[in-house]
């Protein structure tokens, strides 16, 4: 096993990015992510077929990484909400191009240029796609340390493996806190399943087109038919959530990524007030973890939704229950970090008015 | 004994062009595909398509082809040609994605001296929305969006972004050319092997302007139009060398 190290959270991001093969980085300085592009700078640098460029816009970032992938290679992007909203078109050619990607949204608080605080304010365009027209896109949240070098290694495997872009959400908070972290190994790039479809030249072969305009109405269907069906399929192979405390739970806590560890902090103090409560922390945001949630419902009657926004990720929850249960809410928008005290008060006064704790 | 004189180039596929009757593309298409033969590149190229009128070019070159969204076909070579270096890639733009949507894109990846081949095709309009006003549209000239002409206090004067770019550091070769004669048309050729052979020296960016008649947004004949470009196109873009730092 690798050594355990001390690492700040972006430059987690960008260790485990190189050690899962990522060998492109385009990026452009915005605050609170600044941090990983200059990690990336000196890491490509020192890396045998490393790419690193500051790109002189997001725009032409995200365009930069879609040449990377089309050339073959794992490929990246960063940078922070007003960023992402820039890169939104070069998402929706990803998509429609079928080209992996990974981009890293470390969400500060908006909208317009909002601040640098912590945030949750970007659920909405991270999970809804963004971009125009009809796709999806795979959405990891990570919560701490760790996670963030995990889900990181794991968002290139998806990439790959579905042809699709792949977003990590983080957030200012995850960014610049530092975490005791093992680092997963690095992947030897020759083991890599082959990519059929990159543009190399068509050297011994027929020439390749990747392209996204097709004005037929009827071949542009089949497109997004296509797109759907592996998107479908995601969605059955990769939803991920987990619980933490929810065997007798009476109120679960539903968060994710920073949010979901305030609210382990303020569901510890609330079981010292003796309240039966949990948490149900979704590791991936879309695909959305529906069935573990409706399945919670059988036991549970009322979840509390908790996000650092003004309630987006609210919507899923009860799409997913499908009124099944109460779902309520508590957020903070704006860069306002909650803390576990706070959260406690929120939970109990929530569960007394709820009349959870009488016994039944 | 018959003599094979005239053929579709190897790099050409057997489809019939999608463009307007008098359109340059389909000339310099040619001449793109005759380029890349003489070159022995057509196994190691890649050419990179934006919107336009010939985003559709994938479906005529005979070599592996990447579409780029409007105006980033620059940024998306540079990422093809930074994890392929050893591969030839060219990008084959209009007028209004390179000189108005995409002007960042082309200007920074000339700064940094990217290694591609930029064939920047010049008709002054939008062609494949209709014949508005372009960024290269000439002063007094009459589009959808200047049904009066162009007006250089309300509109801006058109611009000059072979120039422009000349002043980058990392622009290697820069020229101007057309495809309204047959001995524009040769040059035109000349200037496009020469565009390549700098990439393949790995010298730097290369640019060829090609202005090319647009006979239905111009709303002329395809003779006026090739008459149009030597009597007013060439007066605010005169063909010439704009840059070459091989000599």
């Amino acid at each position: 096993m690798n050594k355990k190290l001390l690492m700040r959270g972006s430059q987690v991001i960008g260790e485990a990015a190189i050690r899962a093969g990522c060998r492109f980085y385009a990026g452009y300085p915005i605050t609170p992510q600044n941090e990983l592009p200059e990690f990336m700078s000196g890491a490509m640098a020192s890396l045998e077929g490393g790419t690193f460029i500051q790109a002189e816009s997001e725009i032409a970032a995200i365009n930069m990484v879609i040449g990377a992938s089309m050339a073959g290679a794992r490929a990246m992007t960063s940078s922070s909400s007003p960023g992402i909203s820039l890169k939104q078109e070069g998402i929706s050619f990803l998509a429609a191009l079928e080209l992996p990607a990974v981009i890293v949204n470390v969400m500060r608080g908006g909208p317009g240029l909002g601040n640098i605080a912590p945030s949750q304010g970007d659920y909405f365009q991270a999970t809804r796609g963004g971009g125009h027209g009809d796709y999806r896109t795979i959405v990891l949240a990570p919560a701490h340390g760790q996670e963030l070098a995990d889900l990181t290694e794991k968002a290139f495997e998806y990439a790959d493996r579905y042809r699709t872009p792949v977003m990590i959400l983080a957030d200012g908070m995850m960014g610049q806190m530092m975490e005791p972290v093992i680092l997963p190994d690095p992947v030897n790039l020759d083991t890599l399943p082959p990519k059929p479809w990159v543009l190399d030249g068509a050297q011994g072969r027929p020439s390749r087109i990747i392209r996204s305009l097709i004005l037929d109405t009827v071949g542009m269907e089949e497109h997004n038919w296509k797109l759907e069906r592996k998107y479908k399929m995601i969605s059955d192979e990769i939803p991920r959530a987990e619980t933490y405390m929810t065997e007798d739970a009476r109120l679960v806590v539903i968060a994710y990524g920073t949010a979901a560890r305030i609210a382990r902090g303020g569901i510890k103090r609330a079981r010292e007030m003796g309240l039966k409560v949990g948490l149900l922390r979704p590791v991936t945001l879309w695909p959305f973890p529906e069935r573990a949630i409706r399945e919670m419902s059988r036991l549970v009657k009322d979840f509390m939704v908790f996000e650092m926004n003004t309630g987006q990720m609210i919507d899923d929850v009860k799409l997913s229950l499908e009124g099944r249960s109460n779902v309520h809410f508590y957020g903070r928008p704006g860069g306002v970090v909650s803390t576990p005290d706070e959260l406690a008060k929120a939970i109990s006064s929530l569960y007394y008015r709820q009349n959870l704790k009488k016994e039944g | 004994m018959e003599k094979l004189v005239f053929t579709r180039p190897r790099y050409m596929k057997k489809a019939p062009f999608h463009y307007c009757p008098g359109c340059g593309h389909s000339i310099i298409h040619r001449l793109v595909a005759e380029v890349i033969d003489e070159l022995g590149i057509g196994d190691k190229t890649i050419g990179v398509p934006p919107a336009g009128c010939a985003v559709l070019a994938y479906d005529y070159f005979d070599v592996d082809m990447g579409e780029a969204p409007h105006g980033r076909a620059a940024a998306v070579a540079t990422g093809i040609k930074r994890i392929l270096p050893d591969k030839i890639v060219f990008t084959y733009q209009g007028d209004g994605d390179i000189a108005a949507i995409g002007t960042a894109e082309t200007i920074h990846s000339a700064n940094r001296g990217e290694n591609i081949t930029v064939i920047f095709v010049n008709n002054s309009c939008y062609g494949m929305t209709g014949g508005q006003m372009a960024p290269t549209t000439l002063l007094g000239q009459k589009s959808t969006t200047t049904p009066g002409g162009r007006n250089k206090d309300r509109d801006g004067a058109p611009i000059d972004l072979s120039q422009m770019l000349a002043l980058t550091q990392g622009a290697a070769y820069i020229e101007r050319t057309a495809v309204n004669s047959i001995k524009n048309i040769i040059k035109t050729k000349k200037a496009l092997t020469k565009a390549f052979k700098v990439q393949m020296a790995g010298i730097g960016f290369s640019l060829i302007e090609i202005l090319s008649p647009c006979p239905t947004n111009w709303k002329m004949s395809t003779v006026d139009a090739c008459r149009r470009i030597d009597e007013e196109v060439t007066q605010t873009f005169p063909l010439k060398v704009i840059k070459d730092e091989t000599a």
